[in-house]
């Protein structure tokens, strides 16, 4: 396919594309998978895909869990608290420091976001029960970690299975030891993917925080510019590149959700004048119930790449009076300068260049503005536990034609992959090698490839060169494609 | 030596499987069988009568207190009874928490681990209640119990209980042979009991192997934490159990494939005997006050 192919063309390609690979599937896979597959078109309200259902069986899946959902993403990075995977030793272990939420403090003194607690399951906990293990565990990182804030306890599967009452320690331990203690129903046998975790643990914060709140006024004085980061979870430093920005323009940022948050930071979030939710899928359940409980109206901004920073700059300050707008138009018009520079290094060596992501959460969308910036081009994205409205909202940033894949299997990625032949795909740890064996650069847009930022005007320019790293490093001349 | 048999009592709660199957065993071993007892059952009591009290160490309570079951030992949790009967106790959590059936795999799998199934002409699991999940269907999975006897009565829910046991039963039947060896009534004196038991083992494609009288000798011996067979045996009542303990000895290799039926069929059966009478469809979900407007 040449590079100048029409829209039409392309549109095409991907039909016959897509009707290919599903040739590969018995009858009934067939005709469920071709819903969650298509091509956008321009002018439509949605991508044209089926979301957020059940993975069918037999199939290599991308996506995690509830418990993922509710351990990994929302609380794991509360870095105050002690989190407890419930259950047996394999949970916690494989999800251990897995997301790297950078955080200051001390570890094992006053911050735990690295260190792995469980109750380890063994045969008799199944059998007896776990709950007296738990009440042990709760009391013995009360003496050995005094510091804690609070605790989380995070199901795994046979705590439900068995039918503990972890609510019930929960609360009793609450009350001795005078701290918050939150039991999450995370099961991982819930739902269909992480998604349902991100909710049920939204769910534990508006029951088990919030909900012990009242109506007590707030621990600090409030101004008329505090806002919160929500659904940023620091990963590689990102929640702080996009911080410094804030309060650069004059807001002050009261709580980050969870990325280097503390449990007073969640805590506080109800004075805040104004939400401001960067992940939408994993937090919007929490800021509605601000909204409709505490009246705080909430906005979603987007600060990969200087183009959306500054619309989402704009977009924020638009809610506050001119001094926030002028430290808007302030902080931008000293960052272009800089965005600018790292625009002319690298937008050479990237021009047009193809990618193809596959990510969760709202990176599918959210980071296509960065790589345009660079003058590069998304031509297939989708979400590994996306709802339909991920899919709106994705209409706003992909162009027409772009291939749409939701819950895409390890397969369909492949073939696609082969067929549409990316300069670059973007995706997780398990897709990595898969990709770089057929000679394909790559960047796992999960962790950043152990590298980061890439929020606010500070995460830029280590993107650029991390893209341009993985698509032109010089190995690739010394490799030939199979195809 | 024969070769092994595997048997298992099953039935609604409180039907008096543990009775009968204590006094069967015992008449059993007084035939020179030697015997195991694998009580299946978190109360722990499926023994009592054999060893004159409660086993004092069940396999999952002494695993609970030494930290994990690979820490026990075979002769800490198997006792002799009367007639040199053996017995284990599975044990498990107390009411409402933990699971009781995982438990069970546990503990059976402890004794397959370990021995306890050497030198011996049967093996008997006596199971609580219902076959409510995997864990108590462990004794009719395969390379278990052969043949499973169902202790009933002319109740109406220890019928249901014997149908949904036969499921349980089928659904084994073919992966790993277990069978249905029969029914054992234990009188209730309902209407009609014998009759209606009769009919139900026919329905299952099953036969009744005994229908077991009441009789007051029962509660006094079990009082004195003993079986009919020892604290009677001239009794009337101990032969009844001598001739049940004959019929399953000879019932070896006669189990079949049940034939369990649905709840109208069941339904129907129980109003032919007139246990339920017939009513009105009309008047289904109705109060009492309802039906009388």
């Amino acid at each position: 396919m040449s590079d100048n192919a029409g829209v039409e063309e392309i549109k095409e390609r991907n039909k016959q594309m897509i009707s290919e690979v599903l040739t590969a599937y018995p009858e009934k896979t067939a005709k469920k998978r071709a819903k969650h597959l298509a091509t956008f078109d321009e002018g439509k309200s949605d991508c044209g895909v089926k979301s957020n259902l059940k993975t069918i069986p037999g199939v290599m899946t991308i996506r995690g869990c509830a418990y993922a959902g509710a351990k990994g993403v929302v609380w794991g990075p509360i870095k105050d608290m002690v989190h407890i995977s419930h259950g047996p030793v394999g949970c916690g272990q494989y999800s251990w420091a897995a997301r790297r939420n950078y955080f200051v403090g001390t570890t094992g003194v006053d911050a735990f976001a690295t260190m792995q607690f469980t109750s380890d399951f063994q045969e008799n906990d199944i059998v007896f029960g776990g709950d007296k293990k738990l009440a042990k565990i709760i009391d013995e990182i009360e003496v050995l970690f005094p510091l804690n804030k609070g605790i989380s306890v995070l199901s795994e599967c046979p705590v439900g299975l068995i039918g503990d009452d972890i609510e019930g320690v929960s609360k009793a331990k609450a009350k001795q030891i005078g701290k918050t203690i939150v039991p999450v129903r995370c099961e991982g046998f819930r739902g269909i993917s992480q998604s349902l975790g991100h909710h049920i643990a939204n769910d534990s914060i508006r029951d088990h925080v919030f909900g012990k709140l009242g109506d007590k006024p707030a621990r600090f004085e409030s101004t008329p510019y505090d806002v919160t980061i929500i659904g940023d979870y620091n990963i590689g430093g990102d929640a702080w590149a996009s911080r410094i920005l804030l309060e650069e323009m004059g807001l002050r940022v009261i709580a980050q959700w969870s990325g280097d948050g503390t449990l007073a930071e969640l805590e506080s979030t109800p004075h805040a004048k104004l939400n401001l939710i960067h992940c939408y899928r994993s937090m919007n359940y929490i800021s509605r119930h601000m909204e409709e409980k505490y009246g705080i109206p909430w906005i979603e901004y987007n600060f990969f790449g200087p183009t959306k920073i500054a619309e989402s700059l704009r977009s924020i300050a638009s809610h506050f009076d001119d001094k926030i707008k002028e430290g808007a138009e302030r902080v931008i018009a000293k960052y272009t300068v800089l965005t600018d520079a790292v625009v002319a290094k690298y937008r050479p060596r990237l021009e047009g260049k193809k990618v193809m992501l596959f990510v969760g959460g709202l990176r599918p969308r959210h980071v296509i503005g960065a790589y345009e910036d660079l003058g590069m081009e998304i031509v297939g994205t989708g979400y590994e536990f996306g709802h339909n409205d991920d899919y709106q909202r994705t209409t706003h940033y992909v162009k027409d034609g772009t291939l749409i894949y939701d819950d895409i299997t390890s397969f369909e990625f492949e073939k696609f992959v082969e067929k549409v032949k990316p300069d670059m795909v973007g995706s997780g740890i398990k897709e990595k090698y898969i990709f770089q064996k057929m000679g394909v650069p790559f960047r796992q847009m999960h962790s950043w490839d152990y590298s980061g930022p890439y929020h606010g005007y500070d995460g830029f320019p280590v993107f650029a060169r991390d893209m341009d790293m993985a698509i032109n490093a010089p190995v690739w001349k010394m490799t030939k494609a199979p195809y | 030596m024969a070769k092994l048999r595997q048997i298992a009592f099953y039935g609604k709660g409180g039907i008096g499987k543990s009775t009968t199957s204590q006094n069967t065993l015992a008449a059993l071993a007084e035939m020179g069988q030697k015997i195991l007892i694998v009580g299946c059952d978190p109360k722990a009591d499926s023994t009592r009568l054999i060893l004159h009290a409660k086993a004092q160490n069940s396999i999952l309570s002494l695993a609970a207190e030494k930290g994990t079951i690979e820490d026990i030992e075979l002769e800490e949790v198997m006792k002799y009874g009367y007639q040199k009967i053996r017995c284990v106790e599975s044990g498990g959590p107390e009411p409402g928490v933990g699971c009781a059936g995982r438990g069970v795999i546990t503990a059976i799998n402890f004794l397959e681990e370990n021995g306890a199934y050497e030198n011996l002409d049967y093996v008997s699991y006596d199971v609580l209640g219902d076959v409510v999940c995997g864990g108590f269907a462990m004794p009719i999975r395969e390379n278990k119990a052969q043949e499973i006897y169902i202790v009933m009565s002319g109740e109406m829910m220890a019928m249901y209980a014997a149908n949904n046991i036969s499921k349980g039963i089928l659904k084994y039947a073919n992966s790993g042979g277990v069978r249905l060896g029969g029914l054992i009534c234990n009188e209730r004196q309902t209407d009609k009991e014998l009759e209606l038991a009769e009919n139900m083992a026919k329905k299952l494609g099953s036969k009744l192997i005994y229908f077991v009288p009441r009789d007051n000798v029962v509660q006094h011996a079990e009082l004195r934490r003993m079986t009919v067979i020892e604290y009677a045996p001239e009794s009337a009542q101990a032969e009844h159990y001598r001739t049940l303990a004959k019929k399953i000895h000879e019932n070896a290799g006669q189990g079949v494939i049940p034939t369990p039926i649905t709840m109208d069929e069941l339904e129907e059966m129980l109003m032919e005997h007139g246990i339920i009478k017939n009513i009105d469809e009309s008047l289904i979900g109705k109060k009492a006050t309802e039906v009388a407007a």
